[in-house]
């Protein structure tokens, strides 16, 4: 199936090269938010003023030609600088030319500024990385048995080191022996140990957390140097940013907008001579940098980067640019049911009695069958007629003599015998049979609920008792997932964006199904297999859609591959983390719809910031043109609609306006635009509006009170 | 009636007659390039060339068509104006010079059809017949099928194929330019226009001046002249000589025959992507910049400062009684904006704020509605360049119609924006520097500077139509007005179609809530707002120093 047009391709040598890694990213340290905004929108990152006279050394460093040239509407600006300058130089005395190279100057060192400043972040994340990359001592097993100290650096791929409670584990690997707490703070940020254990989906270990307790055997699985916290490191320092395809697409035209700028301008001498003007090169240069887009060309790598940081302040790791925006493209959301759509366990929602008896009756019974129950089931039964029916929840040991029966998996029931009275609450065959041991009785109508139970997508639970009437079935427990709070708002919102989603689950089709209507999502894969999912996955892309979901289980992996936008718990294995192209610190299913968010967010800056650069250019044509022309054809001087004071300050005011508006928005392009989950409609009315109507206007105001202030400075106005 | 009433009723009954007529005709359209079927006349066709045309074409198949086809017809042109003379009908006239011969057949075979000639004193009845109007069907044919090329693109999926030139081009003469031209020549012919291969007469006038009327084959050619969106006059004085067009109902149909198919495109193409709401919004952009200049032409006309104006009613300098400035101003606007560049007024003589609109409207691109084909082209690579910038700020990386923007649909759309801005700037900026303007105006001034401008962006986007005072027939201007013709019709066909061999080739994005509408009326709002402001600044210093200076004096 060929699926590859739209498809991320390059993510898996991403993750596998280092020089193929884009940018910035990183852990979160101690003191980043972790970003759970209590309404789930994605917000900005925090803007200090402080950052611009911080990020001062390495905003000049990048005046080298040979980095501004990635930026061709800026390195033009450069260019003109130095020509300026140049040309100042001839003519010492004209105060004019003096001025407008400085504000060009000005220009370029704002639009580097911004770059520094989005970087600037991430280099203060790398640092805290760093002091957890200390370097290590390796305790190596030989081949027999014995153990070796070797440096951490020295590992290979295979070797088998063991760590025990104080030790920092040296590099990534997967646990084959052993189970031990794990402070794994130095990647996530999340103080409280986990468990690491071998076999399964919790082996995986990654070097430079440091083992709590226990003695566990770790076979290496990555080199030293390409390890998981190499890779933040570099990925959150830039060291091989690249530039997304986006933001590619977009560079290109912002090259093509400048060159059409640059022939209206270079054209212009020849029809100014002929008019009798004669325009300097100081004046034709400063036109020029005012027409081509230097808004959007100076911020767009902050934009970029801006983004990225925005996902690792949420604590998710993106191996690369591409995926940040093929979020903001994606179109069916994959979404597992267990910990993203209802909570971890079925829970206790209602006790129905049979025929001849109360629900109180119920209640009580199985609260008394359950307190041996230590399942979340069990516990969830318990709190139910607590709150429910105001029982008191009794201690094994307030009941003298009594006899109790645990839960376990063979017997799939608990209770308890006391007084010679026996109740039992469990599986519905289990307990038929239980009763029907004991020469009990069913009643008709146990089935019938329990059956319209299983239609309803839910659990049935039978409790039973066996007294001196004899064993009978008492009533029904309906277990059933809960979906979490405001899941259906989401899906809601998500819809509204265009965002069809799919829960996948193991329950049978008719649980799915019930689920699925509850929690308001547009589909469902019920009984999925990973082969199930991948067909899924394939399906979708085959018809265009970009898909993205989370996983964490080594089974999860090919779909993790396959899919648009991977996103793998960071518990899960490392072969899902391999596999995915955005790493989840939290391991929070649910922030697969933040990360999208975030996706559009990108996108939507960008467009934004360009639809305001070219709308600017507007009243900067309304300043320069009268103030060129007007001595020549008087009549143009009704262009000057602003009524700026003289020439000179008209072409100043238009040049610095350009320059400030970069670091006015700076803290913009790095927030991101607001956004919100409405249709494409009402989004793009709404940023058209701002950016673009707000775009149009706001140099016509902004060069006006330059212009304003310049001709308060005695001897110009 | 007074005269504003009556250019009310003109315009209304053209607008309607448009509405009425553009959706059957953009249906047939559609059908036409869509059919499996080959006429008799067009098998015979396709037998005498040695075409398959059920062979799709790539993109280079179709370009190297497109290209093939064009430069044997500049060829076969140049040497039809050489050796006119060795033909009967010849009407005495001369060998055309190798410069304007190439300029002449520049221009026509580009559909530009700029006259740096004067018809009835240089071309002989076999030139005009055999020559000049039949590049006024396959020029415009050619047009229309790089057209429909680009629309297959978007509407085709997994594939690189994008139709058989062959085919298309003979279809679009036969079934569509040839019935449409026959039935409007009948009713030109009927109303007053010249139809004949006569001598010259020459009469006496009652002052007892001698003057030499000449016959020809005049209404067959005014029928195709405006259908194609050519231009090219038979007469000198084009549109504005009683043989071309002899009243107001005549006037009246040529303005409707050369909106006709431009507009009508735009339906083709939405049938052809399953969606005619997005033709309807292509169509609305170029209706919305089209009706805007025909109220500021028409107003700035009419509110002319001046005595003698006053005295007229408007500005009547340059402008035939019979037509009055409403007629006038609706012919320039509409004639500018589709590249046809026929005329029935003088666009010199207009007011300098009208030249300014009428030289906007071909420095939009000629894209409102535009050239046969070309205008289409030109309006969905705008509109390409628009679901860029807005696509972004829906959160979405663009697509329209289903097809991705990405890298290379932007590098070959900003490739074909860069070229007529190009062609025309420097031709003008060259021409200025080395005197070659000056010493071609007819006035001095800013007038003179939009002379050599309008002169230059007539030709680079392919309009033709003159700033009547500039002297164009000099070595200097011949070639390089021919060459602007050339690079600005043929090189952006080069990115539209390998354009539409990228898009072609992609696997459509179904849409989503989430994606732009684009045949929305917001859309049609903001591409264009993205039209006139990319190009109105482009070329706002050179229009500030023509007619703007002109015109705010």
């Amino acid at each position: 199936m060929t699926t590859n047009t739209q498809k991320t391709d390059a993510k898996k040598t991403d993750v596998k090269k280092q020089d193929s890694m884009p940018t910035p990213t990183l852990a979160p340290h101690q003191d980043a938010p972790t970003g759970h905004k209590p309404d789930g929108r994605v917000g900005g990152g925090l803007f200090d003023p402080k950052q611009l006279v911080k990020s001062l050394p390495d905003a000049l460093r990048k005046l080298d030609p040979r980095v501004m040239i990635k930026s061709p509407v800026m390195f033009v600006v450069l260019v003109g600088s130095v020509l300026t300058t140049v040309f100042s130089f001839k003519d010492p005395g004209d105060w004019f030319g003096w001025t407008v190279s400085a504000w060009l100057w000005l220009t370029v060192i704002f639009a580097n500024l911004a770059e520094a400043v989005a970087e600037g972040r991430g280099k203060a994340q790398a640092d805290t990385l760093r002091k957890a990359k200390t370097d290590t001592v390796a305790r190596r097993l030989r081949g027999d048995g014995s153990e070796e100290q070797v440096p951490g650096t020295d590992l290979k791929i295979g070797d088998l080191v063991v760590c025990e409670a104080g030790d920092i584990i040296p590099g990534d690997g997967d646990v084959i022996e052993g189970v031990a707490s794990v402070d794994e703070s130095a990647i996530t940020g999340e103080s409280a140990p986990v468990i690491r254990e071998s076999g399964g989906d919790r082996s995986a270990v990654t070097g430079g957390t440091k083992v709590l307790s226990d003695r566990i055997v770790i076979k290496i699985t990555t080199k030293p140097g390409e390890t998981f916290i190499d890779r933040m490191i570099n990925l959150v320092e830039g060291a091989a940013r690249q530039k997304t395809p986006n933001e590619i697409a977009l560079n290109i035209l912002l090259a093509s907008l400048t060159i059409v700028f640059l022939l209206a301008v270079a054209t212009l001498p020849p029809f100014a001579d002929y008019a009798g003007s004669h325009l300097s090169l100081v004046v034709l240069v400063a036109l020029l940098v005012c027409l081509i887009p230097t808004t959007i060309g100076a911020l767009l790598s902050a934009i970029g980067i801006a983004g990225m940081d925005r996902l690792v302040q949420r604590n998710v790791l993106a191996m690369s640019g591409r995926a940040v925006e093929a979020a903001g493209d994606v179109s069916t959301l994959l979404l597992d049911k267990t910990g993203t759509i209802t909570l971890g366990n079925r829970q206790a929602a209602e006790f129905v009695p049979v025929s001849g008896t109360t629900e109180a009756e119920v209640a009580d019974t199985a609260q008394l069958s359950s307190l041996a129950d230590e399942t979340p089931e069990g516990r969830s039964i318990v709190v139910l007629a607590k709150e429910k029916y105001g029982l008191r929840e009794r201690h094994q040991g307030e009941l003298a003599h009594a006899e109790w029966i645990e839960f376990t998996a063979q017997t799939r029931m608990s209770g308890v015998d006391v007084d010679g009275r026996k109740v039992r609450k469990g599986a519905t065959a289990s307990v038929l049979a239980w009763v029907r041991e004991e020469g009990g009785t069913v009643a008709d109508d146990a089935d019938t609920i329990a059956d319209r139970i299983s239609e309803a997508g839910g659990t049935p639970l039978l409790v039973a008792v066996r007294d001196d009437r004899g064993a009978r079935v008492l009533g029904v427990i309906h277990l059933k997932d809960v979906v979490k709070e405001g899941m259906r708002e989401r899906f809601e919102e998500l819809r509204r964006m265009g965002i069809k989603t799919i829960m996948i689950t193991g329950d049978n089709p008719l649980t799915a199904k019930a689920i699925a209507e509850e929690a308001g999502v547009d589909d469902f894969l019920a009984e999925a297999t990973p082969e199930d999912k991948m067909a899924l996955i394939k399906r979708e892309q085959a018809g265009g859609k970009l898909v993205a979901m989370t996983g964490d289980g080594t089974n999860d992996a090919p779909a993790l591959a396959q899919a648009d936008v991977g996103v793998a718990m960071n518990t899960g294995t490392s072969a899902a983390k391999e596999a995915g192209n955005m790493v989840d610190l939290d391991s929070n299913p649910t922030k697969l719809i933040e990360i999208v968010e975030i996706g559009k967010q990108l996108l939507i800056t960008r467009g934004a910031l360009t639809t305001f650069s070219i709308a600017n250019d507007v009243a900067k044509y309304f300043a320069i043109i009268p103030a060129l022309f007007a001595t020549v054809y008087p009549g143009l001087d009704k262009l000057n609609i602003m009524g700026l004071s003289s020439p000179d300050s008209a072409i100043l005011s238009a040049v610095i306006f350009n320059a400030l508006i970069i670091i006015a928005l700076v803290p913009l392009s790095l927030k991101g635009v607001q956004y919100r989950p409405v249709s494409a409609d009402k989004m793009l009315r709404r940023n058209l509006t701002i950016y673009g109507l707000g775009g149009l206007i706001a140099p016509f105001i902004g060069i006006k009170i330059i212009d304003l202030l310049i001709s308060l400075i005695p001897g110009i106005g | 009636m007074s005269s504003v009433l009556a250019d009310v009723l003109v315009v209304t009954a053209l607008i309607g007659a448009l509405a009425l007529v553009h959706r059957p005709l953009g249906d047939y359209m559609a059908a036409v390039f869509q059919s499996e079927k080959h006429l008799r006349a067009e098998k015979w066709i396709y037998r005498s060339v040695g075409a398959n045309p059920d062979a799709e074409m790539r993109w280079p198949a179709y370009l190297r068509g497109v290209l093939v086809f064009s430069a044997v017809s500049v060829l076969f042109l140049y040497l039809l104006q050489r050796i006119q003379g060795k033909f009967p009908l010849s009407l005495g006239f001369k060998p055309i010079t190798p410069d304007q011969a190439f300029n002449t057949a520049a221009s026509f075979v580009s559909n530009t059809n700029w006259q740096s000639y004067s018809g009835e004193v240089a071309m002989s009845h076999v030139t005009q017949t055999m020559g000049l109007a039949v590049q006024n069907f396959v020029s415009a044919a050619v047009g229309i099928a790089v057209a429909v090329a680009l629309v297959r693109g978007f509407a085709r999926s997994r594939t690189g194929d994008l139709g058989n030139f062959w085919a298309d081009l003979v279809r679009c003469v036969i079934r569509i330019l040839v019935p449409i031209s026959v039935v409007a020549a009948v009713i030109l012919i009927a109303c007053g226009a010249v139809q004949n291969f006569g001598d010259i007469h020459t009469i006496t006038t009652l002052t007892g001046d001698k003057q030499a009327i000449s016959p020809g084959a005049v209404a067959s050619q005014e029928a195709i002249k405006d259908v194609g969106t050519n231009g090219g006059g038979f007469f000198n004085a084009n549109s504005a000589h009683p043989f071309e067009n002899p009243n107001g109902f005549t006037n009246w149909l040529e303005i409707f025959l050369l909106l006709v198919i431009p507009f009508s495109l735009p339906r083709t193409f939405g049938r052809m992507v399953g969606n005619v709401k997005q033709g309807y919004a292509i169509v609305g952009a170029m209706a919305t910049i089209w009706f805007l200049g025909v109220i500021a032409v028409t107003w700035i006309e009419y509110a002319h400062p001046g005595t003698a104006s006053q005295l007229a009613g408007g500005a009547m300098e340059g402008k035939e009684q019979r037509f009055g400035e409403g007629n006038s101003s609706l012919f320039a606007v509409s004639t500018t904006m589709t590249s046809t560049g026929s005329v029935n007024s003088f666009h010199d003589s207009f007011s300098g704020l009208s030249g300014g609109v009428l030289l906007l409207g071909m420095m939009l691109g000629e894209i409102a509605p535009g050239g046969v084909g070309s205008g289409l082209y030109g309006m969905l690579i705008m509109a390409i360049i628009a679901v860029f910038i807005a696509g972004l700020m829906v959160g979405r990386t663009p697509e329209y119609l289903g097809k991705k923007i990405g890298t290379r649909e932007i590098k070959l759309a900003a490739c074909y924006i860069l070229i007529t801005p190009t062609l025309m700037l420097i031709g003008t900026a060259l021409a200025m520097a080395l005197g070659k303007g000056e010493s071609s105006m007819t006035n001095i001034g800013a007038h003179g500077f939009s002379e050599v401008l309008y002169a230059y962006t007539s030709a680079s986007n392919n309009n033709g139509s003159a700033f009547a005072g500039f002297a164009a027939n000099t070595e200097y201007h011949n070639t390089m007005l021919g060459l602007c013709m050339v690079l600005g019709r043929f090189l952006p066909m080069v990115f539209v179609l390998a354009l539409a061999g990228s898009l072609a080739e992609q696997k459509p994005v179904p849409p989503t809530a989430g994606t732009l509408r684009t045949e929305k009326p917001l859309f049609t709002g903001l591409l264009v707002g993205a039209i006139l402001i990319i190009t109105g600044l482009t070329f706002f210093p050179a229009l500030a120093l023509g007619p703007l200076a002109e015109g705010l004096a």
